[in-house]
This record gives C-alpha cells, sequence and structure tokens, in this order.
C-alpha cells in the first residue's frame, strides 16, 4: 500500500510538473490571444485605414548591418529610411537626402540631408548616423554579410576595412557638419544613387545602437524608425506584428494608411483560405492554387526580377567545354511549355539573363527609355531543329555519339518536376545525350556549386542593385560566381570597362551590356529558363502599392485603402 | 522506489548526452554553412564571418564549448534570429506546441478508449464495425489531410471556428482534433482487441459469477487489464504529437516549436537545431518515465524490483 501511494504521489508530480509547463504555455496563448482581438478591434475602428496581410516567414532580423533575407529588407524599408526611397518605376526619390553633387570623376558623391527628419526617440537624424551604420556593417566585428558584399569595390576602403586589414575610420564615409555627408568610392559607380536605398545603407542612431548593445533590433522596444511606418508587437520569434503609421516621419502627409497587421502564414493554402475568411487582403498562390484561382475577380500576377538558368560547367565534362553542344543544350528545351504547366505562375520566358521591366536604356543612347530586354531581344530561344544541328556539329567535333550529363537541382517539390522535365526533353531532343539528376537540399547544392562538383545545374539570381552589371558581373572570368569555367577576354573587358573607363558615361556602358550579353549567348555560356513572377489574390482595398526590382519587395508609402468592391 | 527513479534520472541524463552527441555530429555534416547570403559571399568573406560564431574552429572544439555551455544551461544564440537566445525561442514557441500536444493525447486517447470498450463490449455488432472502421482510417489518413479536410469544411464552410493563426481557445480546437485522430484510432484498436481477450477470459467469469454488475466487471476488472498495452503504445503516440506538430503548426499558422525546428534545419541554424532536438528528447525521456512509473499503478505485477527495499 505505501509503495502505491509513493509511485502515485511520483507519477502524478511528474505529470504535473509537464502540466504546469503546459500552463505557461496557457498563459503566452492568452497574451497572443489579447493581441489578435487588438487587432481585430483597431481593424473594425471606424476611418482607421487599415490592411491585413500575411507573411511568408518570421523576420529574422531588423537589424540593418546583419539582415539577409526578403523579411528583414522589406520590414527595414518600411520603417526606415536611407538617403533616397525608390519610388514608381523604380525611381529614387527624396528620402534623408534631398540632393546631391557627383565630382567630375565621379568618385565624390556629396549628399545635402533634410534637417527636418527625426529618429523616433526625437533625435534627429544626421550625417553621423550614416557614418556610423556604414562603419559598423563593414566592420569585421560585425558579422555582417550584405555590408561586404555591397560595399566592398564601391565604397573607398570597405574591402580593407572589411578583411580586417584597415581601421573602420578609413571608410569613404565622412559627415560634414550633421546635414552633408560626403562619399567617396573606390570606383565611380553609375547605379549608386539606387544603391543608397538599399538596407544594408541605412542610418543608425549610434548613441541608441550602443546603449541596446545585443539586443538591439531584436524587439519592437529595442529599435529605432525614422521611416514611414513603425514597427509594433514584435519580437524576432514573434508570428504576428503591425507596422503603425509614423507621425513624426518628415513625409507623414504623404502616408496615408494608418496600420497594416501580419501573421506569418507558411502555406499558400492556408493563406488562401485566410483570404476566403476575409481575414487578409493579399495571399500568394502556389502553382498547384493557380488552377483552382485564375479565374478569380482578384487573381493578380506580379513579375519579379529574378532570372533562373541552366549553368554549364566547362571543366568537368569535356563535352560541355564545346559550345556547339553547349548551343544545342540551351536551345533544346521547351521553355513555353515550363512557364505555363510547370510554374503555373505567370512566370516568364527568358531569352537573355537581364530581366525584362528591370533596366532602362539611358537618356542620351539611341532606345532612351526602353526596356534593356526589349532592346536586347530574344537571344536564345527554343528551337529544336537549331538545336539538333549544334548537336549534330558538336558531338562530330568531339568524335562521338554519346554523351552523359548530371543534371543538379534543389530536392523541392517543385524543382524536381522542373529538373525532370528538363531532363526529359534534353534527352528527347537531342539523341545520344542521356541526363542523370541529382536532386540535393539547397545548402548542398550551393556547396556543389561552389566545388564546380556539376555538369549542370539549375541556378537563379536576383538583382542586389538598379544595373544590368548586377546580372553581367555574374560571368567574369574567375568570376565567385562563376563557377563553371566561362572565360572570354572581349567579355571580361567589356563588362569590367563599365566599372571603369566609362564608369561615368552611362550611355556607353549600357552599349557594352548590350554587346556582353550577346557575347555570352553567342558563346551559349548559359542556357536561360525563365523570370520569375509571383501569382497571388489581390483584394481591391489595397491601392499604391509598389514593387520594387530589389530591395524590399513593396513599398507603402504612397500606398491606400480602395473601397472592398 | 526513490533509488529506482534516481537511477532513471542518472540514465536520462546519459540519454540526452548521447542524443546531445550525436545530433551535434551529424548536424556538422549537413552540407553548406549557416550563412544565409551563402551564394553571394567569397571564400574569405565567408571565413571572416564564420569566425565571429566560432564556426571555424574544430569541430571537436566547437563541441566541447558546446557542451561547457550546456552544462551552465546556456543554449547558445540562434544563428538565424540574430542575437536571440536559444531559450528564448523555446520558451516563446514551447507553449503552443505543448497545448496542442496534450489536449490531443489526452482526449484523443480518452475517446479512443470509450470507442475501444463499446466495441468490444458490442463485438461484431453494428457499433463494433463502424469503431473497427473508424479505427483504421484514423489511423490511416495521414494527419495533413485530415487537417485540411477539417479546416475547409468547418472554417471556411461553416465558418464555426477560424481559419488558422492562434489566439484564445477555439483556435486550438480544429488542430487538436487533427491531431488526435491518430492516438484515437491507435487507443481504440488497442483497447478493443486487448479488451475482447480480456473479457473472455476466466476471472472475468469469475468476477461475473460473483454477482458482480456489468459495469463493473467491464470497468474494474476488465480495463484495468486492458489499459497495459495501451501505455506501451503512449510513448510512441507522443512521438507521433511531436511529428505530427511540425506538418499541422504549418497548415494551422501556428507559432509552436515542430515548425520552427524544421525551418532551422533547413537555415542550419545549429544553436536551435540543437536546443529543439534536445527539447524533444527531454519531453520524450520524461513521458517513458512517466510511462514505467504508470505501469506499476495500473498493474502490481510489472511493479519495479527497486521497490521492494
Amino acid at each position: 500500500m505505501k509503495l502505491k501511494n509513493w509511485a502515485l504521489l511520483l507519477a502524478f508530480g511528474l505529470l504535473l510538473s509537464v502540466l504546469v509547463a503546459c500552463g505557461s504555455g496557457d498563459d503566452s496563448a492568452k497574451d497572443s490571444s489579447d493581441n489578435a482581438a487588438q487587432g481585430t478591434e483597431n481593424t473594425a475602428t471606424d476611418g482607421e485605414k487599415v490592411l491585413n496581410f500575411v507573411n511568408g516567414d518570421t523576420i529574422p532580423s531588423m537589424d540593418p548591418s546583419l539582415a539577409t533575407d526578403e523579411f528583414g529588407f522589406q520590414f527595414l524599408g518600411t520603417t526606415m529610411e536611407g538617403l533616397y526611397r525608390l519610388g514608381e518605376n523604380a525611381q529614387p526619390q527624396e528620402g534623408i537626402a534631398i540632393d546631391h553633387e557627383v565630382s567630375k570623376d565621379g568618385l565624390t558623391w556629396t549628399f545635402n540631408l533634410r534637417e527636418d527628419a527625426k529618429w523616433s526617440n526625437g533625435d534627429p537624424v544626421t550625417a553621423h548616423d550614416f557614418v556610423y551604420a556604414w562603419q559598423r556593417a563593414v566592420n569585421p566585428d560585425t558579422g555582417s554579410e550584405y555590408g561586404p558584399y555591397m560595399m566592398n569595390g564601391v565604397i573607398k576602403n570597405a574591402t580593407a576595412i572589411s578583411t580586417g586589414e584597415a581601421p573602420v575610420e578609413d571608410l569613404g564615409v565622412k559627415a560634414d557638419g550633421d546635414y552633408t555627408l560626403v562619399v567617396e568610392l573606390e570606383n565611380p559607380t553609375a547605379y549608386f544613387e539606387s544603391l543608397t536605398t538599399f538596407g544594408t545603407f541605412l542610418p543608425l542612431n549610434q548613441k541608441f545602437v550602443e546603449e541596446q548593445g545585443d539586443k538591439f533590433a531584436t524587439s519592437s522596444d529595442t529599435l529605432l524608425a525614422n521611416g514611414p511606418f513603425l514597427l509594433e508587437d514584435w519580437e524576432s520569434t514573434s508570428n504576428s506584428w503591425n507596422l503603425v503609421k509614423n507621425d513624426d516621419y518628415w513625409d507623414a502627409d504623404t502616408v496615408q494608411l494608418d496600420k497594416m497587421t501580419y501573421e506569418v502564414v507558411k502555406k499558400p493554402q492556408t493563406g488562401v483560405d485566410l483570404y476566403e475568411a476575409g481575414t487578409v487582403d493579399r495571399a500568394p498562390l502556389s502553382s498547384d492554387l493557380v488552377d483552382q484561382y485564375a479565374t478569380h475577380a482578384d487573381y493578380t500576377v506580379e513579375p519579379q526580377t529574378s532570372i533562373f538558368y541552366l549553368k554549364m560547367n566547362q571543366t568537368r565534362n569535356e563535352a560541355l567545354a564545346n559550345t556547339n553542344i553547349r548551343a544545342a543544350i540551351s536551345k533544346a528545351f521547351n521553355k513555353e511549355a515550363i512557364v505555363n504547366e510547370i510554374l503555373n505562375n505567370g512566370s516568364l520566358v527568358a531569352n537573355g539573363i537581364i530581366p525584362a521591366d528591370f533596366a532602362r536604356l539611358p537618356e542620351g543612347s539611341s532606345d532612351a527609355g526602353k526596356d534593356f530586354r526589349e532592346v536586347s531581344g530574344d537571344l536564345v530561344t527554343y528551337d529544336l531543329e537549331k538545336a539538333q544541328e549544334y548537336w549534330e556539329k558538336g558531338l562530330e567535333e568531339l568524335g562521338t555519339d554519346t554523351v552523359e550529363l548530371e543534371l543538379l537541382g534543389d530536392d523541392s517539390e517543385s524543382a524536381k518536376v522542373m529538373s525532370e522535365y528538363l531532363a526529359n526533353q534534353l534527352s528527347t531532343n537531342l539523341p545520344g545525350l542521356t541526363v542523370k539528376l541529382k536532386n540535393v537540399p539547397f545548402k548542398q547544392r550551393l556547396d556543389l556549386d561552389t566545388n564546380m562538383d556539376y555538369d549542370l545545374v539549375v541556378s537563379g539570381w536576383g538583382p542586389d542593385y538598379l544595373d544590368p552589371y548586377t546580372f553581367l558581373n555574374l560571368f567574369l572570368t574567375d568570376g565567385e560566381n562563376n563557377r563553371m569555367g566561362y572565360s572570354n577576354p572581349e567579355y571580361d573587358e567589356l563588362v569590367n570597362a563599365t566599372t571603369t573607363d566609362l564608369a561615368t558615361d552611362n550611355v556607353a556602358r549600357y552599349e557594352n551590356f548590350l554587346a556582353a550579353e550577346k557575347i555570352l549567348f553567342e558563346d551559349a555560356a548559359i542556357a536561360p529558363i525563365y523570370q520569375k513572377a509571383v501569382a497571388q489574390l489581390v483584394s481591391p482595398k489595397v491601392q499604391g502599392v509598389l514593387v520594387n526590382p530589389f530591395g524590399a519587395t513593396y513599398e507603402y508609402k504612397w500606398a491606400s485603402v480602395g473601397s472592398a468592391e | 522506489m526513490f533509488r529506482y527513479i534516481l537511477r532513471r534520472l542518472f540514465y536520462m541524463l546519459i540519454t540526452l548526452f548521447i542524443i546531445a552527441t550525436v545530433t551535434f555530429f551529424l548536424m556538422k555534416m549537413l552540407p553548406g554553412s549557416p550563412l544565409s547570403a551563402e551564394d553571394k559571399l567569397s571564400e574569405e568573406q565567408k571565413a571572416i564571418v564564420l569566425e565571429k560564431y566560432g564556426l571555424n574552429d574544430p569541430v571537436p572544439i566547437q563541441y566541447l564549448r558546446y557542451l561547457g555551455g550546456l552544462v551552465k544551461g546556456d543554449l547558445g544564440v540562434s544563428f538565424a534570429f540574430d542575437n536571440t537566445p536559444v531559450t528564448k525561442i523555446l520558451m516563446d514557441r514551447m507553449g503552443p506546441s505543448l497545448q496542442l500536444g496534450f489536449q490531443a493525447l489526452l482526449i484523443g486517447s480518452f475517446l479512443g478508449i470509450i470507442l475501444g470498450l463499446i466495441a468490444a463490449v458490442f463485438r461484431n455488432g453494428a457499433i463494433d464495425y463502424t469503431s473497427t472502421i473508424f479505427a483504421v482510417l484514423g489511423s490511416s489518413i495521414p494527419n495533413f489531410v485530415f487537417a485540411g479536410l477539417l479546416q475547409y469544411v468547418f472554417a471556411v464552410q461553416l465558418n464555426w471556428f477560424p481559419v488558422a493563426l492562434w489566439g484564445g481557445f477555439e483556435y486550438s480546437i480544429l488542430p487538436t482534433i487533427a491531431l488526435m485522430i491518430f492516438p484515437m484510432a491507435t487507443a481504440a484498436r488497442f483497447i478493443r482487441t486487448e479488451m475482447v481477450e480480456v473479457l473472455n477470459s476466466n476471472f472475468i467469469l469469475t468476477a461475473r459469477a460473483k454477482g458482480i454488475s456489468e459495469t463493473g466487471v467491464v470497468f474494474r476488472h476488465g480495463l484495468r487489464n486492458g489499459l497495459i498495452p495501451l501505455i506501451t503504445v503512449l510513448g510512441p503516440m507522443a512521438v507521433s504529437m511531436i511529428t505530427g506538430s511540425m506538418v499541422i503548426e504549418q497548415i494551422f499558422a501556428i507559432p509552436g516549436i515542430g515548425e520552427q525546428f524544421v525551418t532551422s534545419v533547413t537555415l542550419n541554424d545549429y544553436p536551435t537545431i540543437m536546443g529543439t532536438t534536445l527539447l524533444f528528447a527531454f519531453l520524450f525521456v520524461v513521458i517513458i518515465l512517466i510511462i514505467d512509473l504508470l505501469y506499476g499503478l495500473i498493474d502490481p505485477r510489472i511493479r519495479v524490483s527497486g521497490g521492494n527495499n
């Protein structure tokens, strides 16, 4: 009997301890339910302009120096402001800077800052805030990934500082008084103005950042805004948060939205269900949902600026070192079918490396204002006859009639289908070709790519600034991202000249870009597949939201709430 | 008994240590690094960033450093959530998962027992067949299919419950139902099989002969014996709560730990992977200990020998 009691007591004790843990869970659930209740109350308030959105994931970081992902940059862009801000058609608009002068040699940029910009703690936004933030971004102690990536080779001495060879004070950015920022560049950089809109170049309030220490930017209470909206009810692990209009923003009169609410929803189906229930105003669609919703009145397709292409490694398989073989491969698969049947989300066929609606030809060139893609034209299309012609020629040169290649891809469901389709098209359309599939997790694909341990790989690239150079520098000889053994001195010369001799002559730069892209495809270095787009359900309530070609995906400064029907 | 528990606690520590070690080295074998802009950085630049996180040191040193922190209760700082301690991630995310898991496990096995009992008492009748079909369906339909159905019918169409997200109790109802189907079906099947056998045994005949009421026979004499095999499967059921939650939490957009675990693995967020694995392991060994103690309660014959001291 005694024994039984003991056992009872212990078992219940243990059960209780676990239940207590569960009980504390209830508390946090209650907290979030309070938040949720608050959210709906506010939504219901008359006259308030509120939009409700889903977000694909949490915001891992609101620290401009440490952010690396889509969502970090999105919410940094909404709550903060750099020298400039991208407006309609990706034209830089006044931000903290009113205007700037560029020296003759294109190396010194002097920005005049507005004096009425404030941080959300009341401090003025000054040139010192930019100096501090940029130094912090390249400081190796910060451990920033994007800082060195965006600034090395652009801002003077950034490379030396980021490798620890020079002190941060040497960085080519100085404050001349409180409201003049002088930036010295390593090379003339034609796209520097658009670069200053990017998250890594946002200012930081030194006093505040140092006060917060390790806690900086890990919750709403430990970050400062100087942009159109304030981030509220957020911690780095939060699954819901709100953006509220910042009344202290210098251009607050322009901002029409009072509030935006966000809930993390990872499954597209769940997002759509919430959309149908009227809980949210925008929901992304995966390709399996497109069929069902393509006829929905709110169905929209939003083109993006990422390009996906087949990299052909010339160093591992001798067949791929042959230009005719590569040319054959780049023409031998039906891109139309990939876009319409496999991706099925509004993605576009890509027949070049520079995406459509990304860069326009500058003033002064013969096609000024026209889209780069339009001017450059379709450089490589699906053409079965031509493909087989090249293939025959290539095989003859190699003196063989069979080729075996390995196609590397991600192991996500959609990536697998894509790989299977490509393999099937290639081996059907090119007699004698066998394609072996290798699908691995994303990180491993990058590893294999870096070590050039593949024959063919489906690769993608999104722009980091508003200039064709962001795509064309990928294929420079020994470029960090070349990793396929492609090298053409003529191409290198054309592309390199755009950042050196011709750096201040934008018209000539674009001529070089056009010529370089042609060479890339004459050499059949890569085989472009598609330009990504996102299919969504968007409520008519959502008005005036701009879509940026790089950096923060959406711009809400000019957004408003329309009538629901 | 005390000694037995102490010994078990000691074994638990060893189990956790082994799990920590194996996970640590397995995790280091994952391709890639926790850097998110991996494809954009040069090798040199990568090395500089990794240095900051101490990831350039030899793996055994990293391992010892991790163990050192673990002894002090320090699970490290997440790589993906900048500057956020893993303990905070676990604390913030554990609540909803535990609530769902326990609700599903308790309600699921309780309903399962009732269902199994009814089936056994009215064996080979219409009720029995219905309940068996239900049990087979329940254990063979994956819970994410079921979750999607529940969501569509009861939330989107009928508007009885919230579609998704996490708030008050009403938000936990549909995910709990989706999650409890498996334990319910499993419990029903086990209880039915066991009870049919038990109700046919001689001591039940004796009990009936002594004139005990049918309810008394079924519950006091029958169920107590029928429960033993069910307790054995409580462990695997608890595991199914953990694995099930990874999918269910995504479907209902619940900020739980299962969903976080999957994300951490794809991001190579080493400290968070370790933290969640250890948390799952800890919950599991605690549940097993509880189960072993429950055995003794239900069946004195299985009571541990240490108890005699």
